[in-house]
């Protein structure tokens, strides 16, 4: 007998980084198109995702990121001091984003908005909300509603929970 | 691998349901592989996503992404959603007569 097929994920993003945001944009996406239910929880610095002002400034970390290498997957690897050199995360970040649009993955801003439209929920951590403190002016029109833990949980009932 | 006998036509399929060989397919082919699927009827506007699928399939090899499928073909994503419910690009591949689209977006 083949075991159940999932129905419903949600997925925390809880990194601010580009290989913390995209993954868990990848998985929403993926899963409206199997036809899942699909949550996105956004928590801590993984909040930037959906921040109007900042989801587009994404960036991968060019320091303390070990398997990091020039000038591509196959090069060698990057030292922790030249990564810290100014422009280096920048610069590393649009050498994958233009790979990364060649498999057609969208910008940040267009990718949260195709989930929305695709159906999937949008929401954020109360206790970063607080912490950083934002107000619904600094979210994208897609973010549904802010949650506190409590709330994750019960909207997550019957379904798997995906921490990234 | 199968074979199933629709309008009068010896059809094969994958393991998955996907037609193997998309030469096979015409529109009124579509129209009974949607009634299988939970679609009734197919408008001009699931035609719209077919159309665009079945050409870039045979450009390419594969189906589009869904990114690509709603900019292109003009179907905006809610709507594509509401018009091919559940899994929509699987469903529209299935209906189009072509593989299961490859790619994670």
């Amino acid at each position: 007998m083949n075991p159940e097929p999932i129905k419903k994920v949600s997925i925390v993003v809880s990194k601010g980084s580009l290989d913390g945001i995209y993954p868990g944009l990848i998985m929403a996406n993926g899963a409206r198109m199997e036809g899942m239910e699909a949550n996105l929880f956004f928590t801590f610095f993984g909040l930037y995702g959906i921040l109007k002002k900042y989801q587009d400034k994404i960036r991968i970390a060019t320091v303390g990121n070990p398997a990091m290498r020039v000038p591509d997957a196959k090069g060698f690897p990057l030292p922790t001091l030249l990564g810290a050199l100014p422009g280096m995360s920048a610069f590393a970040t649009s050498m994958m984003m233009k790979e990364m649009d060649k498999l057609d993955i969208p910008p940040v801003s267009e990718f949260v908005e195709m989930i929305s439209d695709a159906g999937g929920k949008i929401y954020a951590c109360k206790a970063t909300v607080d912490m950083f403190h934002l107000t619904d002016d600094d979210f994208v029109p897609q973010m549904d509603r802010v949650l506190t833990v409590g709330d994750f949980y019960e909207l997550s009932a019957g379904g798997e929970i995906i921490f990234t | 691998m199968n074979t199933q006998t629709i309008l009068n036509q010896e059809i094969s399929f994958d393991d998955e349901g996907f037609m193997t060989d998309h030469t096979q397919w015409t529109p009124e082919l579509a129209a009974e592989l949607a009634k299988a699927n939970g679609i009734e009827t197919l408008t001009d506007r699931h035609f719209l996503v077919i159309d665009y699928m079945r050409q870039c399939f045979i450009e390419n090899g594969t189906g589009p992404t869904v990114r690509r499928l709603t900019k292109q073909s003009g179907v905006p994503m809610k709507e594509l959603y509401a018009l091919f419910p559940g899994a929509p690009a699987k469903k529209a591949a299935l209906i189009a007569g072509i593989k299961k689209p490859q790619g994670c977006i």
